[in-house]
């Protein structure tokens, strides 16, 4: 357990020593932003209409909620570049042989490094919605779906995680690791698009989209079927990354 | 007599190539075991296997009387390794990084200021504590490494290649801090430079092809030094071939025109043999010499002779 902690706060803080950890920040909450603006321009624009009907869909509803979505696809396409060094480099580094030859095992160094990135994805989620709760100075917010929001988000980015520390324990190279992360995670994103467009839709494919799994936790009707597919999607590919590191021992 | 390192029967195959082949030995407490081979020998392999970041293919390794397969928890925590790349991570500061490190050996945190301090002593770090390790030249992060290895103050202490890139009074310091070492832990170095086992080592081992050709203390080492090759000189070139054909001659290699060294077995010297068939031949015998061996020889010796059933 301590070295688990010891190995996820050095990742975490190596990514704040490079300019890394500090640009993804600042880049993401700039155009964070300007999506919440822009949000806030368009409720400001419906408020008149919306005051006639009955029952409308209230802030969170216009602005949370559309912020969170658009923060999942913008994370997309951020988790593959965190991801991709994490075993990656260290194996290329030749610095993996320090913590093999550490008394520490391999799902320490698996979970120890899942943690560290998930640290600075935690911050992300922090920040977004800090923004959203900024809200609340001039109106009123649905707290509970806001948080459930948060809590989409957040297993959505631990199974992005997940999902690029399997393809960094893999890959030779981290522009292969980081590649294959998003090829991957926009295969889930899309898949349920297929299952739109025919007339008899697969039930597989629905199942599998990462997507509409997110999307109904978002609604706010937290489903234990949406959470237990977060789960199996975290642990089969932590799983799969420390048997991984193991195979790297047998075979070279 | 406390043993620490019991390899039995190890090897290792990288897919169809036998990198290790059916290697066997023990360290015991006290002793620094220098490894000796020529590139591609298995040394590293070896190290890696040892320190459990390779498992072998077939054979069982234990450290200090834990089994690395079966608690390598254990086995790690009495090893201090030095890989052949020193794992450093470069965006850390020397102490940041000797703290990590003190961290992963699951160190009390009371005395990890304390073993960082001993160790920057004992690898010369002091001035450089608080720089980054990018910045640092290849002699500096090689003392990195072997402090790394030393840091939590291992019984068993595997180091590859300990001296590359330092300058000569970096390796008489280095060496030095080995025989240290060896006093009351036990080294295992591996090594191509086979002076560095002459002056650090208290065994040496052989490895070549994969398997051990050498298993010898420094004492009978230096025995067998005493004989073992002629350098012979002649007025015409002589017939290597025949030459070959006697029966204690391992292998000849010429030095310059008419001038030949011949390495032999031990047990009985050919030089009566070869005078005779310098003379029947009418090669005219000028000089025949025997050498006192250097553990050169002794090295190229072992691996020639290992290599003459391909021949």
């Amino acid at each position: 357990m301590k070295t688990i902690l010891t190995i996820a706060s050095r990742e975490f803080n190596s990514l704040f020593l490079s300019p890394m950890a500090w640009t993804i920040l600042a880049i993401l909450q700039f155009i964070m932003a300007f999506l919440f603006l822009s949000q806030v321009e368009t409720f400001t624009m419906l408020q008149p209409k919306l005051t006639a009907i009955e029952g409308a869909p209230g802030l969170t509803d216009i602005i949370v909620t559309p912020l969170f979505g658009n923060a999942a696809i913008i994370l997309l396409l951020v988790t593959p570049l965190l991801t991709m060094r994490v075993i990656c480099e260290e194996r290329r580094n030749k610095t993996l042989a320090l913590l093999l030859s550490a008394p520490v095992s391999n799902t320490d160094i698996i979970i120890g490094k899942y943690f560290g990135v998930l640290g600075l994805l935690l911050i992300i989620v922090l920040l977004i919605t800090l923004m959203s709760l900024s809200l609340l100075a001039g109106g009123s917010l649905d707290l509970g779906k806001l948080a459930a929001n948060t809590l989409a988000l957040l297993l959505l980015l631990m199974a992005f995680t997940a999902i690029g520390l399997f393809m960094s324990c893999i890959a030779g190279h981290p522009t292969i690791a980081a590649f294959s992360t998003f090829g991957c995670l926009l295969l889930l994103w899309i898949l349920d698009w297929t299952t739109g467009m025919n007339a008899q839709h697969s039930e597989l494919f629905d199942y599998l989209s990462i997507l509409k799994h997110f999307q109904a936790i978002q609604s706010g009707l937290i489903n234990s079927a949406d959470v237990c597919y977060f789960v199996l999607f975290i642990t089969t590919f932590i799983v799969l990354s420390i048997r991984r590191l193991d195979n790297d021992r047998l075979q070279k | 007599m406390t043993t620490l390192i019991e390899a039995e029967h190890v090897t290792r195959y990288y897919g169809k190539q036998c990198a290790v082949n059916d290697v066997s030995f023990t360290l015991n407490k006290g002793e620094v075991l220098g490894f000796l081979g020529p590139n591609g020998a298995g040394k590293t392999t070896t190290m890696q296997m040892l320190c459990g970041n390779l498992a072998p293919s077939s054979g069982q390794i234990r450290i200090n009387g834990f089994d690395m397969l079966d608690q390598p928890s254990l086995a790690k925590s009495s090893l201090g390794y030095l890989p052949d790349t020193p794992p450093l991570y470069k965006e850390l500061t020397v102490e940041e990084f000797l703290r990590y490190c003190a961290l992963l050996h699951g160190m009390a945190s009371t005395d990890i200021n304390q073993a960082i301090t001993r160790v920057k002593e004992r690898c010369g770090l002091i001035e450089v504590a608080n720089r980054l390790i990018a910045n640092l030249s290849k002699g500096f992060q090689q003392r990195i490494g072997i402090a790394q290895a030393i840091l939590h103050n291992p019984q068993v202490i595997v180091l590859d290649e300990p001296t590359v890139g330092l300058d000569p009074i970096q390796i008489r310091e280095i060496r030095a801090l080995i025989r240290e070492l060896g006093q009351a832990h036990g080294v295992i170095l591996s090594t191509h430079i086979l002076t560095e086992v002459q002056e650090s080592c208290t065994h040496v081992q052989i490895i070549h092809q994969g398997q051990l050709v050498l298993n010898e203390t420094i004492a009978g080492l230096n025995r067998q030094m005493n004989t073992g090759t002629l350098e012979v000189v002649t007025r015409l070139a002589p017939d290597i071939k025949s030459l070959l054909a006697i029966p204690a001659v391992c292998s000849i290699e010429s030095l310059a025109e008419n001038k030949i060294r011949i390495h032999h077995t031990t047990d009985a010297s050919p030089a009566e043999s070869i005078a005779e068939r310098i003379i029947d031949g009418g090669w005219g015998l000028l000089e025949l010499t025997p050498v006192k061996k250097s553990i050169e020889d002794i090295f190229i010796a072992l691996t020639r002779e290992h290599q003459q059933p391909e021949l």
